[in-house]
């Protein structure tokens, strides 16, 4: 990593950490710091490699209501068709077929509830809605996995997780563009913290031994 | 690798041969080629070093880029023995140098002195196979001493008035507290009860070249990419290799132990990442491979003169299997934790340690930690309060507004050793290699399940005493999936009920010694790996002498 990479870095890094800190963890946030350059470089620009441009339309339009665009970016802002696109083509190819295969189930749905459409994309929201809660059995999926393991059920339950992983994924691996998901939930987007992290330990006074039974006697 | 290693070949007998390279087999790599012995430690997984580790969820939770692959090495579970397994996904464990100390936790407390003499303290449990260690927490104790200060653990020495003796102050003070670490005290202390700085394998510090914690929040299921989690990668292995008489040999799948006429090992069978079969020849053979893989190992070894399995005249190998009972709680707060950010847990409390079955009417006991172990995306599939949409505007909505403001209340206890619940080999389930596959089969006790909704009820109270918005858990179910991997050779005197003496040395097999999770005798409150440690430590150094006294050659 050079000089002028590795200062922005820093610059970016530095908001909020004491310099006695920085100069403490100096090795430990160059290494860091490589990793975010790395990170970065491999990144690659969206282009589609498993969709037709209409397969994309139809998936950008579901991801778009699994997590809507209000007065804050949703999925459709966070690129997450782009990152399913390349996953499908590289990390998730085990996935192509209940793909292959839910996509023309969409299809064939949008055309039974309403007969004088076929395209998924050119519904209203609620008639979106309406189509995805016809496919979403509501799962018992374990509220706490260990792994974040797509259970690989239904095609819609696919499209839920991956959806989820497009938007919240750390933006230095393809997906959640510009961070906007991160930004959502308020998580910040940098690569270390240095304590007080929130509000209840900003104002801790350091650790009392047994204070409480001393009171007591 | 960090420095030239030695290149043995397989046809050297070296001194000895480890198995896997994980919490145990790190340090008694170290520890042997520290005393001037030739060691091979022969570790499934890759070599991946710190440049390797990001903060991908994705490659790491999803690919088990750490861990064992599921495809490769798929799994069976069933209930009892009367039932026939089904394939599932029934383990994690890290596959790779340094093993699941790579991406634990790194709760490091000790075990206490009522671990090692529990059967004798409390009676008999009808039904189970609970029995006393045959070594105590004192025989211990120099050993835990050890693994804190070369291994490096952060904590604050008498902050809890349960902890057990101990001859030395932590090396270094403990990691800053959370925001999750701050409630959980003070509703806590609220109750009379008493928690303190949590013991943590992390660097609080920067040492021994390596750097401190920056924090940087991807810490449960991730490597360490600054080192500052103690890691057998980051410490053991190292100074294991610069001692320039251990070679670590990585993408090498140890499958059978080889044994001559007179019942000693010779060496160990292995695929390298060619799937070619090599034997490497040593005096000694010791295996660390996991309280799954270890009894896996032993089974697959199984010849003519050990038709059982080697090591097995007791019919115990892979029973008696421990997963540590328990569960969380989750709570919301009114303002930002940011818990996010840093290591997992900052606050434990140790009151419900020891219960009495006579006042609650089961047996067992356990730690709650204060912690946030989620990620983003993990915690948009678990960290939600039940009832919240999974999808749409309010979905989007509840992780806005939850993602910041909740904590978890982690409550970690005992498990009853039962002959039933066992690693064992799948009749008709092959891996990737054409091997049978690790069976799991496990019921909890109903004690174990008893104590876990106990420590749910306290975990409630802290946040109501707490004065959480919101907060909720499930009630303790039966497992079915296994992380925590104790008991399945255990240590003990009688080779009829154990499969290791105090040694670590098999009962049937003079030159083979077993040391992991597989070693443990009773299961400890919920964190295993601290005693695993200093379990490694001592083994080496009983090895040591056995080695220097000519018992292990002859």
């Amino acid at each position: 990593m050079d000089e002028l990479n590795r200062r922005h870095f820093l610059l970016r890094a530095g908001a909020g950490l004491s310099a006695a800190w920085v100069s403490a963890n100096w090795p430990a946030l160059l290494s860091a710091a490589t990793h975010a350059h790395n990170a970065a470089k491999a990144a690659t620009p969206p282009k589609s490699e498993f969709f037709t441009p209409e397969e994309a339309a139809e998936v950008e339009a579901i991801t778009a209501r699994l997590i809507p665009t209000d007065d804050t970016p949703g999925a459709r802002e966070a690129g997450v068709v782009y990152f399913i696109d390349r996953g499908l083509a590289t990390f998730w190819t085990d996935d192509q077929k209940t793909y292959r295969e839910g996509l023309p189930d969409l299809q064939a749905r949008v055309g039974e509830m309403y007969p004088s459409l076929s395209k998924f994309s050119g519904l209203a929201a609620e008639q979106q809605d309406a189509v995805l809660h016809s496919f979403d059995e509501n799962t018992d999926a374990p509220r706490r996995a260990f792994r974040v393991r797509p259970g690989a059920q239904s095609f819609f339950e696919m499209l839920r997780q991956h959806t989820i992983n497009g938007f919240l994924i750390d933006p230095d691996y393809g997906g959640n563009h510009d961070g906007v998901g991160w930004k959502v939930i308020g998580r910040e987007r940098e690569h270390m913290f240095q304590a007080p992290f929130g509000y209840y330990d900003k104002e801790y006074s350091g650790w009392q031994p047994e204070a409480k039974e001393a009171d007591k006697k | 690798m960090t420095v030239d290693q030695p290149k043995y070949k397989t046809s050297d007998e070296v001194d000895f041969v480890v198995v896997g390279s994980g919490a145990a087999g790190g340090i008694i790599a170290k520890e042997l080629s520290t005393n001037g012995f030739r060691v091979v430690v022969l570790e499934q997984g890759p070599y991946l070093t710190e440049a390797d580790f990001n903060h991908n969820e994705i490659e790491t939770l999803a690919l088990d880029k750490l861990t064992n692959h599921p495809k490769l090495q798929p799994n069976t579970f069933r209930k009892t023995p009367s039932e026939k397994a089904k394939p599932q996904r029934a383990l994690v464990y890290g596959r790779c140098v340094g093993g699941t100390s790579v991406h634990f936790t790194a709760n490091f407390w000790r075990f206490h002195e009522i671990d090692f003499v529990e059967r004798s303290k409390v009676g008999a449990v009808a039904g189970t196979g609970l029995m006393d260690w045959p070594i105590t927490y004192a025989d211990l104790e120099p050993y835990y001493t050890k693994v804190e200060w070369e291994i490096g653990v952060s904590g604050l020495a008498g902050a809890s008035p349960f902890d057990p003796p101990r001859s030395k102050p932590y090396p270094m003070p403990p990691l800053p507290v959370k925001s999750s670490g701050v409630i959980f005290e003070r509703a806590a202390r609220k109750l009379g009860w008493h928690p303190f700085p949590a013991p943590m394998a992390i660097l609080s510090q920067a040492r021994a070249g390596r750097s401190a914690c920056i924090n940087c929040g991807f810490c449960l299921s991730f490597g360490c990419e600054v080192g500052a989690k103690s890691s057998s990668l980051a410490t053991a292995i190292r100074m294991a290799e610069r001692t320039g008489r251990c070679e670590i040999r990585p993408n090498s799948y140890v499958h059978r132990i080889e044994t001559d006429a007179n019942g000693r090992a010779t060496g160990a069978v292995y695929f390298d990442e060619k799937r070619n079969t090599h034997l490497q020849k040593a005096k000694a053979v010791i295996v660390c491979a996991n309280g799954a893989e270890t009894p896996r190992l032993l089974l697959l070894s199984a010849n003519k003169q050990f038709p059982n399995g080697l090591a097995n005249s007791s019919g115990i190998v892979g029973k008696y299997l421990m997963l540590n009972s328990g569960g969380v709680v989750i709570g919301q707060f009114e303002h930002p934790l940011n818990d996010y950010k840093g290591f997992a847990v900052s606050r434990v409390m140790h009151d419900f340690y020891e219960l009495d079955p006579q006042k609650v009417g089961f047996y067992g006991g356990g730690g709650l930690d204060a912690r946030f172990d989620f990620t983003p995306i993990s915690f948009a599939f678990g960290g939600l309060p039940p009832e919240t949409p999974r999808w749409g505007k309010d979905f989007k909505a509840a992780l806005a507004q939850d993602f910041n403001r909740t904590m978890e209340i982690f409550c970690h206890g005992t498990s009853l050793p039962l002959e039933n619940n066992s690693f064992s080999l799948d009749p008709d389930l092959k891996d990737a290699w054409g091997l049978p596959a690790l069976r799991l089969t496990y019921t909890d006790h109903p004690d174990d399940l008893k104590l876990g909704n106990w420590m749910f009820a306290r975990a409630h109270e802290i946040f109501d005493a707490a004065g959480a918005q919101k907060k909720w858990s499930f009630p303790a179910r039966e497992q079915q999936f296994a992380v925590h991997l104790l008991g399945t050779c255990r240590m003990g005197k009688d080779p009829k009920t154990s499969v290791i003496n105090s040694d670590h040395q098999t009962h049937d097999v003079k030159n083979l010694f077993l040391c992991d999770g597989s070693s443990l005798v009773t299961s400890g409150r919920g964190q295993p790996t601290m005693t695993i440690e200093a379990l490694a430590f001592r083994a080496a150094d009983r090895i040591t002498e056995l080695a220097k006294g000519g018992e292990i050659s002859t």
